[in-house]
């Protein structure tokens, strides 16, 4: 993710050790995947209690764009600033494999660049990663128009095929998915371009170059 | 010192793989057919030190809640304190 931000698309990134403070003029938050803690109890429920995620929330609260993807995602959920949970997938393996994307919110500061419904060919990898939340949070999701990503067909039984969600506001989003794998034709073997949309969309956002 | 033993289980109606797989692949093919349905859960045990049992079964109540131990979206959680 930092070589993605820094050398694709030569944004100022700076990664923060998670017991350190934020400093205030950041212009976008990004929790990247792998794994923290080595899923001891819940993927990311324990990341969730570092203290650098008070700024975080403090942050997302005042409207910076945050993105978590794969383990971020998951920290994101336990953090409470995304609904739902990620569940072990159905197999019980780790799922390493190329899907499809649909792109279902294109308002986000992650999203504003790409056409509603666009694919975008994208790796998933994780052993966690089966979005679930209960009914009445799906049709809040719904209503809300918080469903940012699905998958163009049903990889791990996530409720509604959900990839990824933002919070009522826009400005958060999370997502199961790599788009940082994706972005470069040298390892992207079907298409690089429409990955890459979720970080031009971040960098029309913020506006910020090097 | 009590024990309080937390069990955490995914509510029911929401999948148990894990489960499924101990019936399917192992009970149903050891031919024990009277099995229906199992179940798995994780479970903690917290040694604590409080003045009485309902001091420590509430802290440790509390502090889960707090403290995510589990998620409230999925999963289902029992207390007993010994």
């Amino acid at each position: 993710m930092y070589h993605v931000l820094l050398d694709v698309f030569k944004l100022d990134v700076k990664y923060f050790w998670h017991e350190d403070k934020l400093p205030k003029d950041l212009d976008a938050i990004v929790l990247p995947g792998g794994f923290s803690y080595g899923d001891r109890l819940r993927a990311g429920v324990i990341a969730a209690h570092s203290p650098i995620i008070a700024d975080v929330k403090r942050m997302a609260d005042k409207g910076m764009p945050v993105l978590g993807v794969c383990n971020g995602f998951q920290i994101l959920v336990e953090s409470e600033l995304l609904p739902g949970v990620l569940l072990k997938n159905t197999s019980l393996n780790f799922m390493c494999r190329w899907t499809e994307l649909i792109v279902e919110n294109n308002k986000t500061p992650f999203t504003n660049k790409f056409a509603l419904k666009e694919r975008i060919p994208i790796p998933i990898a994780n052993g966690e990663g089966r979005y679930y939340v209960d009914k009445a949070t799906l049709a809040m999701l719904k209503k809300n128009n918080q469903i940012v990503f699905r998958y163009g067909e049903s990889v791990n039984n996530s409720v509604f095929d959900i990839a990824g969600i933002c919070n009522k506001e826009g400005n958060v989003v999370g997502m199961m998915p790599h788009p940082e794998r994706a972005v470069e034709a040298e390892i992207n073997p079907r298409d690089s371009k429409p990955a890459s949309v979720i970080f031009e969309s971040l960098i029309t956002t913020v506006g910020a170059r090097k | 010192m009590f024990e309080v033993q937390v069990i955490i289980e995914n509510k029911p109606g929401i999948s148990d793989p894990e489960g499924a797989t101990i019936l399917n692949d192992l009970v149903l093919k050891g031919s024990y057919s009277s099995v229906k349905k199992i179940r798995s859960a994780k479970m903690l045990r917290f040694q604590i030190s409080t003045t009485n049992k309902k001091t420590a079964e509430e802290t440790v109540q509390k502090l889960c809640n707090e403290l995510r131990i589990y998620n409230p979206m999925v999963s289902k959680v029992t207390f007993t304190v010994n």
